[in-house]
């Protein structure tokens, strides 16, 4: 019993009216939507509504339209992030080394993420439709672009790109600023060429920003909602795992069913954080004791 | 010490103004009518003339819902579900009557009331709002496809569509029939109609109907098909009809359609919007759509409105004349509303005659009662007032059950791409998924 922990009591105290807010605020939902879970419950019949323990998981799981929405969101947040990381990382190296006009730079590569995705799912819809859009004759082809599952995939994936990427950028231009210039400078005296300066002491020493760039992209993506209804409304194949919470719980009012999709896709998540948290949990620390 | 009064003085007059901002006086006689917005406005005439007539006893605020219909149902069911008492009337979409009759979302008409509002209406509307032997909304407008092509390149309307597909593929230009086959309701209308062309029907009488009595919990049903005498129907297929020979000719016809050369590019995702586009810039010749297409190519394409012809939707057998279904708006008043009496009233009101007449002559919807067509002033707006009640005469409803719209999603779901469908074994995945809409299961 010493300073420190009297220090660490009066940090909880502090901080908890702040996170008894937070947790009734998010906990509640997520606590009520997994109680209803356990219920056939659909609003369109009020006093049908019985306890049906896990049935409800038991349809989605053995139902091929939640595998094959998962496949898809699986798709579209690999396919979005993997090249988001890549153009990302460009872009702020770009940002980074702007030798002039830094500000007007930094504030026009992030006008896509300030435009509402819902706008953005729009223009990018109306630049790939067949009769009117502009994709069709500057790449001289006669292609319905969303009338296909894979072009469709296309679509939205290059649709999240270029909404995201920006996001990411300034994630990584945040851990890029965090590179001492000094370690460059002596590797170049060394003789270390450009290729291994990136790769062997700037990627390495921002490690603990990519990863957090990358898990907050993941978890984002794999809630992709917005774009898919828009572009395509699920149709072709495309439906993410939201697309169908969605279809379940608001267009049919399947309270049972439709709470369970959204506790299958908050576990799903959880795993998601998990899995990028433990099993680079070591980074993270030790990007936090040098930072 | 100033500096903590001006703090809590900011959140305290936010809190005041939210205060103010909520909450409507139940007592001021104002009836909410929520209906998709009609652009250019004899909604709001009728809104303010029933207002009018009423003298003070009640005034008619249009709350506009999207122009989707699936759109404005799914804003409805949430404040339905939720019992929003500020919707007092609603325009209801043709397919929600059972729906929301079965969820005790809507008020019915009583007895008399019903008969005077039913005097002289088409058949086909008022049957769709009819449910269980009972009046639940007042039909307000009506409307069925036709027939619409272009009468500079085809001498002859076909009558079959299997002649159509044929005069399509052999024309030089504009080869292209124009329908919709994107994955919605539309799509499901399209298939309904076919369906009731070739003889067929989705459900068999009587089925899709929700008992009352609680007598099924332990099976995960919702709602049990039964027979008239209240017995359930047992097997997997209970109520779903989709007798093989006139579904099987419905789902070739679908695909044969869909692969020709007579298909849109853009099929997959086209709805009556795109089919009138593609109409109205010349690529197609043939188009199966609403009566709201002959004022769109009057105002937007002249050059092809002066060739617009209509005819009787195609017919899928040769010897039987096709039967569409019936879309429209009927009034319904809503079961939480504060002033019930007053919402009949002005149900009524707003689907009488004149309201009909200002409808149809700015909005182009067709009107409900019979007696409208024969109007001269109908008649102009409506050339093809003959047809479209000839066809509204023989035309059939869709499914009439609670579940419709999981019913409808199956269709769609099942049919979607027409491309890729397979008369044989489609025939087959839609019993079973309709069977399972039916009893409300799966994840669709």
């Amino acid at each position: 019993m010493g300073p420190r922990s009297t220090e660490e009591r009066l940090g909880w105290l502090l901080s908890a009216p702040a996170t008894l807010v937070t947790l009734a605020v998010a906990a509640y939902p997520i606590l009520y939507a997994v109680w209803l879970s356990l219920f056939r419950y659909d609003l369109r019949f009020p006093d049908q509504r019985a306890f049906i323990g896990l049935q409800n998981y038991l349809t989605v799981l053995t139902s091929p339209l939640w595998w094959e929405s998962l496949m898809n969101t699986v798709v579209i947040t690999g396919g979005s992030v993997s090249v988001e990381l890549v153009l990302g990382m460009a872009l702020a190296i770009l940002m980074h080394r702007a030798l002039f006009a830094r500000r007007t730079l930094r504030a026009s590569i992030l006008v896509p993420y300030g435009i509402i995705t819902v706008v953005s799912a729009l223009a990018w819809k109306f630049a790939f439709d067949p009769v009117t859009g502009f994709v069709n004759p500057l790449l001289n082809v006669e292609h319905a672009w969303l009338g296909e599952r894979w072009s469709a995939f296309l679509v939205i994936i290059l649709t999240e790109i270029w909404k995201t990427t920006p996001f990411m950028a300034l994630l990584l231009l945040a851990g890029l600023t965090l590179v001492p210039p000094e370690l460059l400078d002596a590797a170049l005296v060394d003789g270390a060429s450009r290729r291994q300066r990136f790769f062997r002491i700037t990627l390495p020493l921002m490690k603990p920003a990519i990863l957090v760039a990358l898990l907050f992209r993941t978890l984002d993506a794999f809630r992709v909602f917005d774009t898919v209804f828009i572009q395509t409304r699920g149709a072709q194949g495309t439906e993410s795992v939201s697309v169908v919470g969605y279809q379940t719980l608001i267009t049919r009012l399947n309270l049972g069913l439709g709470s369970a999709v959204s506790v299958l896709i908050f576990l799903c998540v959880v795993g998601i954080a998990l899995a990028f948290i433990g099993g680079f949990g070591t980074e993270l620390a030790r990007g936090e004791e040098r930072g | 010490m100033r500096d903590r009064a001006r703090i809590v003085r900011l959140p305290a007059s936010l809190l005041l103004l939210l205060a103010a901002c909520g909450g409507r006086d139940p007592a001021s006689g104002r009836l909410g009518w929520y209906v998709f917005d009609e652009r250019s406005g004899s909604f709001e005439e009728a809104a303010r003339r029933c207002s009018d007539a009423s003298a003070g006893a009640y005034r008619i605020e249009i709350v506009p819902l999207p122009a989707d219909a699936d759109q404005q149902r799914e804003q409805l069911i949430r404040r339905l579900a939720a019992g929003d008492p500020d919707i007092d009337i609603m325009g209801m979409d043709v397919i929600w009557t059972a729906e929301f009759a079965a969820a005790g979302w809507i008020l019915p008409w009583q007895e008399e009331p019903a008969a005077a509002v039913s005097a002289g209406r088409l058949e086909g509307p008022l049957r769709s709002a009819r449910y269980r032997d009972r009046l639940w909304a007042v039909p307000f407008t009506t409307n069925a496809q036709i027939l619409w092509y272009r009468a500079d390149r085809i001498p002859e309307p076909p009558a079959t569509w299997d002649a159509m597909i044929e005069t399509a593929q052999e024309l030089r230009e504009g080869g292209r029939i124009a329908v919709q086959g994107e994955r919605y309701e539309g799509l499901t209308v399209f298939f309904a109609s076919l369906l009731a062309s070739a003889g067929g029907r989705v459900l068999e009488e009587g089925a899709g109907v929700v008992q009352e009595e609680e007598g099924s919990a332990s099976e995960g049903a919702f709602a049990v098909p039964r027979d008239a005498q209240g017995a359930a129907l047992e097997g997997a297929d209970s109520g779903v009809a989709l007798s093989p020979q006139p579904t099987r000719e419905a789902l070739r016809i679908l695909h044969r359609l869909a692969t020709s050369s007579a298909a849109d590019p853009g099929l997959d995702r086209a709805r009556e919007d795109q089919a009138r586009i593609a109409f109205e810039s010349g690529d197609a010749s043939f188009m199966v759509n609403y009566t709201f297409v002959w004022a769109s190519a009057r105002q937007n394409a002249p050059e092809v409105a002066e060739h617009m012809a209509w005819a009787r939707w195609p017919a899928v057998l040769p010897d039987r004349p096709s039967r569409v279904t019936v879309g429209g708006i009927n009034l319904g008043v809503s079961a939480h509303s504060p002033h019930p009496e007053e919402a009949f009233e002005a149900a009524a009101c707003l689907a009488s005659e004149e309201n009909q007449r200002i409808a149809a002559a700015r909005a182009g919807l067709p009107p409900t009662t019979a007696a409208l067509y024969d109007e001269p002033a109908v008649r102009e707006t409506f050339p093809f007032a003959d047809l479209l009640r000839e066809t509204l005469r023989d035309a059939v409803q869709r499914p009439q059950t609670p579940l419709y719209a999981d019913v409808s999603l199956a269709i769609a779901r099942v049919l979607h791409p027409l491309g890729d469908l397979d008369p044989g074994a489609g025939a087959l995945r839609l019993r079973e998924a309709v069977a399972r809409a039916l009893r409300s299961q799966g994840l669709f």
